[in-house]
């Protein structure tokens, strides 16, 4: 081995061999995907008010909670890990991709039982998301408070 | 003289790979290899509850059927080698404990295939057991649940990430004269690079098997031309094209001789990212495909390096890198035995 492959310039050397991500495409699927959820969500919201006759605060919840158990439902039945490998960020930022994780996390460590198993894991990858929301919004808070004790 | 070379071990009584056997799961059931398996599975669960009994399902599957096929029963077996992925080697450990066979545990990540045997058949050679089986295996989800992420998690991986073969092999080793013979094995060396992306195996381990590879040819003095067919374990469709440039630049030319495990278990459009990868990978091929070109004269020397990525998620989240090892071993076809 001479020139082209030594330990120092590996990691330079072997960019050439592995496949570039098409990012604009990556963007253009995910684009598509994440939107359609959104679409989906603004339906049911529209479906909530007029046929329920709820207002648009009132029909957010149960709007979220439709795409919450429609994630759930296609990840148990093996759909949505499919959907997340062809959107990637489209299907991982909606609030269909938070019910993936708990759920996928809550199917995968079913064998450890209930307590140890299931409710141990559920936030496993979901957890870091949480921590951070609540953190962030602590954060933007206390400037927002400041912000309006002065004015 | 037993030891050639730095790494090369000669075994100097005749040692044969007297039966193999191989059972997979759906997805390798359904690639070009399918009909060189012994038993195979439609459902990722194998008939059980969970994915380490089906994993462990595969393994224990796979020794009964390569005894079958060696007309021994397991108390002539001196001596079980075998190792999985998973933490403390649990599949193997577990498939030990209903066998009764004095145990050997081996941890090579995906050279386990090769390691077992190689040092199975060192101990037949020295006497020290008559029968030995090699045995590994590795299943997709509880690959998935010990290095990734759950199995429905919708995540995207890269196109550099492999696909954890669903599997288990074993071999029959022993110095009753059969068709084939384990000629030589060349032990590698840990070797890291300092790629640290567990999603791209293939750069990882490339350095590992051209290392081991090299040192071969130096120990016996051979050159790819030597082989019909030199395999790697798992370096995917991204490890391969490396592995073969970083051994052109000391001037040997892999082009024609060269395969890889992980891409023969699977067709282009099987949706398996770079190719296959686990313990599954090299020990499904050699096992089964290998072994029956060998035995049908369809090939004649063969040089199989299994390549194995030491990886361990919290040493990749401690920031370290991915340190990788390839042992090979050489099957010849024996002429003149039935």
């Amino acid at each position: 081995m001479k020139d082209k492959f030594n330990q120092q310039n590996y990691d330079q050397t072997v960019k050439e061999y592995q496949p570039k991500p098409n990012v604009l495409w990556n963007c253009i699927k995910a684009f598509i995907v994440g939107g359609s959820i959104c679409l989906l969500g603004q339906f049911l919201t529209e479906f909530y008010m007029n046929v329920l006759d709820m207002t648009e605060s009132q029909a957010a919840n149960p709007t979220i909670t439709t795409l919450i158990f429609l994630s759930a439902l296609l990840t148990g039945i093996g759909v949505y890990d499919r959907i997340g490998q062809f959107a990637g960020a489209g299907s991982a930022v909606p609030i269909t991709g938070f019910a993936n994780s708990i759920t996928s996390a809550a199917l995968e460590h079913k064998s450890e039982g209930l307590v140890l198993g299931v409710a141990t894991n559920l936030f496993k990858l979901a957890g870091s998301v949480i921590v951070f929301g609540v953190v962030s919004a602590y954060v933007v808070g206390l400037i927002r408070y400041t912000i309006q004790s002065f004015l | 003289m037993r030891k050639r070379g730095k790494q090369t071990w000669y075994y100097e009584h005749s040692i044969y790979l007297n039966a193999s056997a191989t059972v997979v799961g759906p997805k390798e059931a359904q690639g070009p290899l399918a009909a060189t398996f012994d038993k195979t599975y439609d459902k990722l669960h194998c008939e059980e509850n969970n994915w380490e009994l089906a994993e462990r399902r595969l393994m224990k599957n796979s020794i009964d059927i390569c005894l079958n096929k060696g007309n021994k029963t397991k108390e002539q077996v001196d001596l079980l080698l075998a190792g999985d992925l998973l933490n403390q080697n649990v599949t193997s450990n577990y498939v030990a404990r209903s066998l009764s066979i004095p145990f050997l545990c081996m941890f090579g990540a995906c050279s386990t295939s090769m390691e077992t045997l190689a040092i199975g058949s060192a101990l037949v050679d020295a006497g020290f057991a008559d029968h030995i089986i090699a045995a590994t295996s590795s299943h997709n989800a509880t690959a998935e649940r010990q290095f990734r992420y759950p199995t429905e998690y919708g995540g995207q991986k890269p196109d550099t990430a492999t696909c954890t073969a669903t599997g288990g092999g074993a071999g029959l080793v022993s110095k009753e004269k059969s068709v084939i013979r384990i000629e030589c094995a060349t032990i590698g060396k840990v070797m890291d690079y300092g790629t640290k992306d567990p999603f791209d195996m293939g750069s990882a381990m490339a350095p590992a098997a051209y290392d081991t590879i090299k040192t071969h040819f130096e120990d016996t003095g051979r050159n790819p031309a030597y082989y019909d067919l030199i395999v790697t374990g798992d370096l995917s469709s991204v490890g391969s094209p490396i592995l073969k440039d970083m051994l052109k630049e000391d001037g040997y030319n892999m082009e024609k001789v060269h395969n890889d495990c992980g891409l023969m278990l699977y067709n282009s459009d099987q949706k398996v990212f770079a190719g296959g990868s686990g313990c599954a990978s090299s020990a499904l091929v050699t096992y089964g495909h290998i072994v029956q070109a060998l035995q049908e004269g369809r090939y004649n020397k063969v040089f199989i390096v299994a390549t194995g990525a030491l990886m361990n998620p919290i040493m990749i989240q401690q920031k370290e890198s991915i340190p990788s090892i390839a042992h090979g071993v050489v099957l010849m076809r024996e002429e003149g035995v039935s």
